[in-house]
């Protein structure tokens, strides 16, 4: 058999052990079709997420004008809000985990494949930043930077890469030893061409499951930020921002509570659920 | 035992230096400070107060100055709140925070434990399956969406409890916060000891113990749960950073008076020294609960040796 039918094989068997269940189906058609109305909703709306439209205040959900979701205390359409803050979530989701994966890869694997007093001095650092309490760190980061959505993005990923970088470090331990990686350091390959190129692609299979549940942590991060007005700038809204909003209206109006909040977690769960399959999938041992 | 936890508490000291250096360079190095409003002051008045709080001696002395009050206990006064300390703010906040956070704590390991061994013992049933989606949607639902919820339902509507403030910490003030804090930790235990439960389940002295006549209760209770909540004991370290840190969302949504609100209006208003108390009791605090729970580790599990 060639090695590409190889590789073909266990994707196949990969795809069948992570599709066994139906809720995996589930889960990836609902974030399909989250992803896809973030998209399609604001273009093909009348409303725009900023203009005030006193004479529609706190419209209930309706039928009517296709406000859907009603709208809120600026008579604002709540529909084209959520998604643009779904937009807003997704983005920072992947954007951040991006940062923390790029940083927590190169760390770990740096760490695991030097070894030695290099490795002692980079897990030390991770084990000091441990001990850093990251959400007053960050808060007071975006109280004094301003509010910029750039800073959200490297704030949250600069904090959220302890956790790979010691998971690829263990994982890079246990490879570095492999037949392979001997035969390229007797072909004179060199550190960081080793790391780049034989190490960090074996370890691919475990940094996309982290990386999957890092997505999920991410969004409900910045949410808590922009729940605490610390995240993004109104007009524009995140889930989290649109979450505070609603709380503070639930009274009178539970619906600006209840969507936005449902959207957030319906995310997370999907994410959270496709992430533990995943790692179900890879790794046949645990179960 | 005793030295290991001297040297322990020794390494927390350059982690807390870094926290502090930190935190100063951040608050000190950008624009804007404490005194800065709207209306300018009259120049002698502003003068007089930055002398009070020396802020007009060059950075490095009042770095200095700062770890010098820090290395005996003083984190300094509140420019905020006048004639108040950080001390006596940290007084004030720091019981209501460890009395939500500890109720949250006993009430995750409890519920979620008991959870966990449930759905263990019958694994693929309704009995496991359908606890362990609700904890699927327990850890997906933050907690700030969880607290206005709870408060929708059970104070606005039903009016069993109050929608918040704290009027000294009766219990039916605590209930609420509590169990919003709690909520995601109890599903993430339940998760975890029902896959520590399965695992410690299948393995070969427990069926030594079953084939030697013992009843499932004695089972359980004499070989298996220990092992079991040897997972339980290593979580509970990141665990209590997460109520500690967790209790900021909390406090703002059911208003209570915790260091969490302190900390974020004290962020808000450039308040350097009440930020940076903060920041470095937050820290403290987490470097003390990974230390008890590594001893609760190693008094758990004889294999475990600290001296190394």
């Amino acid at each position: 058999m060639s090695a590409a039918a190889t590789m073909a094989g266990s994707w196949r068997q990969f795809w069948q052990r992570f599709n066994a269940r139906r809720s995996t189906t589930v889960a990836l058609w609902t974030l399909a079709l989250i992803v896809a109305a973030t998209l399609l909703v604001p273009v093909f709306s009348p409303y725009d997420y900023s203009t005030p439209a006193w004479t529609r205040i706190f419209t209930a959900p309706t039928w009517r004008g296709g406000q859907l979701f009603g709208t809120d205390a600026l008579g604002r359409d709540l529909l084209v809000r959520v998604m643009w803050g779904c937009r807003i979530s997704l983005l920072v989701g992947l954007v951040a985990s991006l940062v923390s994966v790029v940083i927590g890869v190169l760390w770990g694997a740096t760490a695991g494949y030097l070894g030695g007093r290099s490795d002692a001095l980079l897990m030390r650092a991770v084990d000091v930043l441990y001990s850093v309490p990251f959400i007053p760190l960050v808060i007071v980061l975006n109280v004094l930077f301003g509010r910029h959505l750039l800073l959200v993005f490297a704030g949250i990923g600069a904090v959220s890469w302890l956790d790979i970088a010691r998971i690829v470090r263990g994982q890079t331990l246990a490879i570095r030893n492999r037949e392979y990686i001997d035969a390229a350091r007797a072909l004179g390959v060199r550190a960081p061409a080793m790391i780049r190129r034989h190490v960090i692609p074996n370890l691919l299979g475990i940094v996309i499951v982290y990386a999957t549940l890092t997505v999920p942590a991410v969004i409900l991060f910045e949410a808590l930020l922009s729940f605490l007005g610390l995240g993004v700038q109104a007009p524009l809204a995140s889930l989290g921002s649109l979450v505070a909003e609603g709380a503070s209206e639930m009274q009178a109006n539970p619906y600006l509570l209840i969507i936005p909040a449902l959207l957030l977690s319906l995310i997370v769960l999907c994410l959270n659920h496709l992430g533990d399959r995943l790692r179900d999938a890879l790794d046949p041992h645990e179960h | 035992m005793p030295r290991y936890v001297l040297r322990r508490l020794l390494s927390a000291i350059p982690t807390l230096l870094l926290i502090a250096t930190l935190a100063f360079a951040l608050l000190h190095l950008t624009p804007g400070g404490p005194f800065d409003s709207e209306r300018s002051l009259v120049p002698q008045i502003q003068h007089a107060i930055e002398a009070r709080y020396h802020l007009d001696e060059p950075v490095w002395r009042q770095y200095l100055r700062y770890l010098s009050d820090l290395a005996r206990g003083d984190l300094g006064p509140s420019f905020q709140y006048r004639d108040t300390s950080v001390n006596q703010i940290i007084a004030l906040g720091l019981p209501i925070d460890l009395a939500v956070g500890g109720c949250a704590i006993g009430f995750a390991l409890l519920v979620g434990g008991a959870i966990g061994l449930l759905a263990a013992s019958r694994p693929g049933t309704c009995r496991d399956r359908v606890p362990m989606t609700l904890s699927m949607l327990g850890m997906s639902v933050p907690t700030f969406v969880v607290a206005p919820l709870l408060i929708l339902v059970f104070a606005m509507r039903l009016h069993w409890l109050p929608a918040g403030d704290w009027v000294g910490g009766s219990w039916r003030h605590l209930l609420l916060p509590a169990l919003a804090l709690a909520l995601p930790y109890t599903a993430f235990i339940a998760r975890l000891v029902r896959a520590s439960a399965l695992e410690v389940m299948g393995s070969a002295y427990i069926r030594t113990a079953r084939a030697k006549g013992l009843g499932p209760m004695a089972v359980l209770l004499r070989h298996a749960l220990r092992p079991t909540l040897m997972p339980l004991v290593s979580y509970l370290g990141p665990a209590l950073a997460g109520v500690l840190t967790g209790s900021i969302v909390i406090e703002q949504v059911f208003g209570l008076p915790g260091i969490g609100r302190f900390f974020i209006t004290g962020a808000l208003n450039r308040d350097y020294t009440l930020v940076m108390g903060l920041t470095l009791l937050y820290g403290a605090l987490i470097i003390l609960c990974n230390l008890l729970v590594d001893l609760c580790y190693a008094w758990l599990d004889p294999r475990v040796r600290l001296a190394q």
